[in-house]
């Protein structure tokens, strides 16, 4: 069997589709040892959606991020309450596999972390690991990935250089395309842009918004206009705990917590 | 403005940077001495200085080359006396090679232009008074500045024929008694259980007959050289006939060009680095020694680079951290300063004569029965050299692979994880290649430990004197359980076991000089493929 075919298909991307509740996070909360960085937490995501999460610093945003493609597993000693499901599964499931959950779940993380090796190996490398040998599949994924992730243009002529060569910008934008490439179903996004110059941001930005036709995105941010930008809908943290999650409009034009006004407003956090 | 208070104190640091740099400079020093004398000493060896004819106020006459000069213990410090120490050679005739003499003693010392120096294949070299030479075909020449050259040829042409005689008995001679030993043992095997040795028999005649044919050839090879031979006198006065198949080199020390004293120079360079050694190791070359330490170095460290590496990965990724990962590493440490003898009896003990007694009982039963039990694994060889050196380096590889591990970026290995990587697949395309550097730096200090360790080489397979290469174009090319040379051990052999301890000091220092350089070359080898894998792995970040 081959483990690329199902994905290499494109998803069309219709308007009723989207309504759908893909991610489904039920009572959630989370122990580092004996510390709770997250409290029941209850949220759905919507397919092909954008979804921002904001709050203060150690609220918790990483941490329920990195429980969606179980990173976390990494820590010792953690423990969890709750559920996750993608697609109507539990990621707790004992019948799946981690590992194909990553390959379900890409991920870029805040701080850009190419591998030392060629450009055109770097964002083939998620395919190389599903065991994509031909050679034709592999160029095409690599083109269509870095053109998604708007890096094309600059590197089709270098695609054999190192990639630690390229600007901290290029490098972040090569690491969205390296996520990409086996077309996942969910893109998760630490922080993408915090290491980026205002208009590496702008692309990143243009890219979620393309990206958003065929991937289920979550980003954590801590910029206010970004998230405004590029959400859907937004869930705002503090200490924990989910204090409000709704349409992006509402949570800045209306917010029902004050919790919420007083940190969009910049009053706190 | 007022100064601050604290400002007004004197600098504190002075006099320990004074101190602490002090210390180093001790340190430089003492290692500047060290190959200091090691370079001067190496190099005289090669150098053919001029040869006086000392006349003593006795009367004895002799003709040799100045060795070392120093203060006569017995002397008062206050009106110190000196001593001179000659190389004479001849020794056939003056018992000894080298002289000491007494410098109040010396009458008069001069330089004549006729002095020759001979280099010979035993019994030291010779500096004598030339008077004539016989050439190959039997006529006698006089022996002058104008037919030296003529010699120069002829002694050529002795050194030809003397190679041509090595390679007859050394190499197909050789051959033909292995081939014999082995059908021998086949021989008696074949007895042994009653089946038919017709045809083995057969076998070993015509091996017979090839012997006496090349024994045949050896002699008239050797027959070439029977006339050739050179007349001189002594500074006694005595007349010397030497073979011309005896004499590797001549030379005019008093009446010679910078040139010819430089290309002297390197000719004996050469000798040294290429050739094998003669006269109980003190002259000749190095070659088989040179040869040994790089074969049983690159095979320790092939050895001992994939067992350090597996075993850093299971204790970096794959043990649990706990108390007994704890005591594991504590004991990888102390291994690292465990006395390298230790290794050399474990070596011996387990390696040899477990591993190799059994190897030897399961496959070489036959060459043990039938070979008068000699065994084939079950004694010292470079297998078992470069097991046990590995074994002594492994702490090193283990200590700096796990470092370069651990050194990986924490996102690395996050982003092949949440690619989809399993943890095998992390380890083999980003953790291996990310931490080569650091593995290699590893590999470098292994190899230069191994390179230079001597004690427990000697218990596990090296010796004085190897008849036969450990890497040769007789099958299987790789002789695992072949003795074989080193440097290290030579240079402990020279020293301290040779019985002309004079003859061998200059050599001492040339072979250790060798044996610096030699490490020095591998760590610079091993050092510019870590810097080539370094700059693929670095590139400018950020
Ligand atoms: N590996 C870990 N071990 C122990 N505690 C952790 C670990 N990672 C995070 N924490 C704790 O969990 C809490 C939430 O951390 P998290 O990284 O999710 O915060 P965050 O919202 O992403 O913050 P930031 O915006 O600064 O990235 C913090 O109090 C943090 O100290
Ligand atoms: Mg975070």
């Amino acid at each position: 069997m081959n483990p690329s075919a199902s994905r290499i298909k494109v998803q069309p991307a219709t308007e009723s589709e989207g309504r759908k509740d893909y991610i489904r996070i039920q009572d959630f909360g989370f122990w580092y040892g004996a510390k709770k960085a997250l409290d029941a937490i209850s949220l759905d995501v919507p397919e092909r959606r954008v979804v921002a999460f904001i709050g203060p610093s150690g609220c918790g945003k990483s941490t329920l991020l990195r429980n969606l493609n179980r990173m976390n597993d990494l820590v010792d000693g953690i423990r969890h309450e709750g559920d996750i499901q993608i697609a109507g599964r539990s990621i707790y499931d004992p019948g799946i596999e981690v590992i194909s959950l990553r390959r379900r779940v890409g991920m870029v993380f805040q701080k850009s972390n190419p591998f030392p090796k060629s450009i055109y190996d770097n964002v083939v490398y998620a395919l190389r690991i599903m065991g994509v040998t031909d050679r034709a599949v592999l160029d095409e994924a690599c083109e269509t990935s870095l053109r998604k992730a708007a890096l094309w243009d600059e590197v089709k002529d270098r695609l054999n250089d190192s990639a630690l060569g390229l600007s901290g910008g290029q490098m972040q934008r090569l690491c969205i395309a390296r996520a990409i490439a086996n077309r996942p179903e969910i893109l998760l996004m630490d922080e993408p842009c915090s290491a980026l110059d205002p208009i590496a941001t702008g692309k990143i930005e243009e890219l979620i918004h393309e990206l958003k036709a065929q991937f289920t995105i979550v980003i954590v941010t801590h910029s206010m206009q970004q998230a405004a930008r590029v959400s859907d809908r937004t869930a705002f943290f503090y200490l924990g705990k989910l204090i409000e999650y709704d349409t992006t409009e509402k949570i800045f034009m209306n917010p029902s917590q004050a919790q919420t006004e007083a940190y969009i407003s910049g009053r706190f956090g | 403005m007022t100064q601050p208070a604290y400002d007004n104190s004197a600098p504190k640091g002075e006099p320990w940077v004074w101190f602490t740099s002090l210390g180093l400079i001790i340190g430089l020093t003492m290692v500047a001495g060290l190959l200091g004398l090691v370079l001067v000493n190496g190099f005289s060896v090669f150098w053919a200085p001029a040869v006086p004819t000392v006349k003593l106020s006795d009367g004895t006459v002799m003709m040799g080359q100045l060795a070392q000069r120093r203060v006569r213990p017995d002397s008062p410090a206050s009106n110190p006396k000196y001593e001179r120490q000659y190389q004479v050679g001849l020794r056939e005739l003056n018992g000894a090679s080298y002289v000491w003499v007494e410098e109040a003693k010396i009458a008069q010392e001069d330089f004549s232009s006729a002095t020759m120096g001979l280099e010979r294949m035993e019994n030291g070299p010779a500096f004598v008074t030339p008077v004539a030479f016989v050439n190959a075909s039997g006529s006698k020449v006089p022996l002058t500045k104008a037919t030296f050259n003529d010699l120069l040829n002829e002694v050529e042409r002795a050194s030809e024929i003397r190679s041509e005689l090595n390679t007859i008995q050394r190499s197909k001679i050789g051959a033909v008694n292995a081939k014999m030993e082995s059908t021998r043992i086949d021989l008696r095997r074949a007895e042994d259980r009653g089946e038919p040795t017709a045809d083995i028999k057969a076998q070993l005649a015509a091996l017979d007959v090839e012997f006496n044919q090349l024994r045949a050839l050896s002699e008239k090879v050797l027959a070439k050289n029977a006339l050739a031979k050179i007349e001189v006198r002594d500074a006694r006065g005595r007349d010397v006939v030497l073979p011309m198949a005896t004499i590797v080199r001549a030379w005019l020390p008093n009446d010679m060009s910078a040139w010819d004293r430089v290309s002297l120079f390197f000719s004996r360079l050469r000798e040294f680095l290429f050739d094998e050694p003669r006269e109980a190791n003190t002259e000749g070359g190095l070659m088989p020694a040179i040869f040994g330490t790089l074969v049983m170095t690159v095979f320790m460290s092939l050895l001992v680079t994939p067992f350090g590496v597996i075993a850093a990965i299971y204790l970096r990724e794959y043990a649990k951290d706990g108390v007994i990962l704890r005591m594991v590493r504590v004991c990888v440490n102390n291994l690292a300063g465990v006395p390298s003898i230790v290794f050399g009896v474990f070596g011996l003990g387990f390696f040899v004569y477990v591993l190799g007694g059994s190897i030897d009982q399961l496959f070489f039963s036959d060459q043990l029965k039938y070979n008068n039990n000699t065994p084939v694994f079950g004694t010292g060889g470079l297998l078992w050299c470069s097991l046990t050196l590995a074994l002594m380096t492994l702490p090193v590889v283990i200590v700096a692979t796990e470092e370069a591990l651990s050194a990986v970026p924490r996102g690395m290995r996050e982003a092949s994880l949440a690619a989809g990587a399993s943890k095998w697949q992390t380890i083999r395309d980003i953790l291996l290649p990310a931490s080569a550097p650091g593995i290699l730096t590893g590999v470098i200090l292994a190899m230069a430990r191994g390179a230079g360790e001597v004690a427990p080489l000697m218990l596990v397979g090296v010796v004085k004197l190897a008849p036969t290469l450990p890497v040769d174009m007789v099958e299987p090319f790789l002789h695992f359980d072949r003795k074989f040379m080193h440097l290290g051990f030579h240079i402990y052999d020279l020293g301290f076991q040779s019985p002309d301890s004079d003859a061998a000091r200059p050599m001492v220092f040339a072979t250790t000089l060798l044996l610096i350089v030699l490490v020095v070359c591998l760590n610079l080898g091993a050092i510019t493929i870590r810097n080539r894998l370094r700059a693929r792995y670095k590139g400018a970040s950020f």
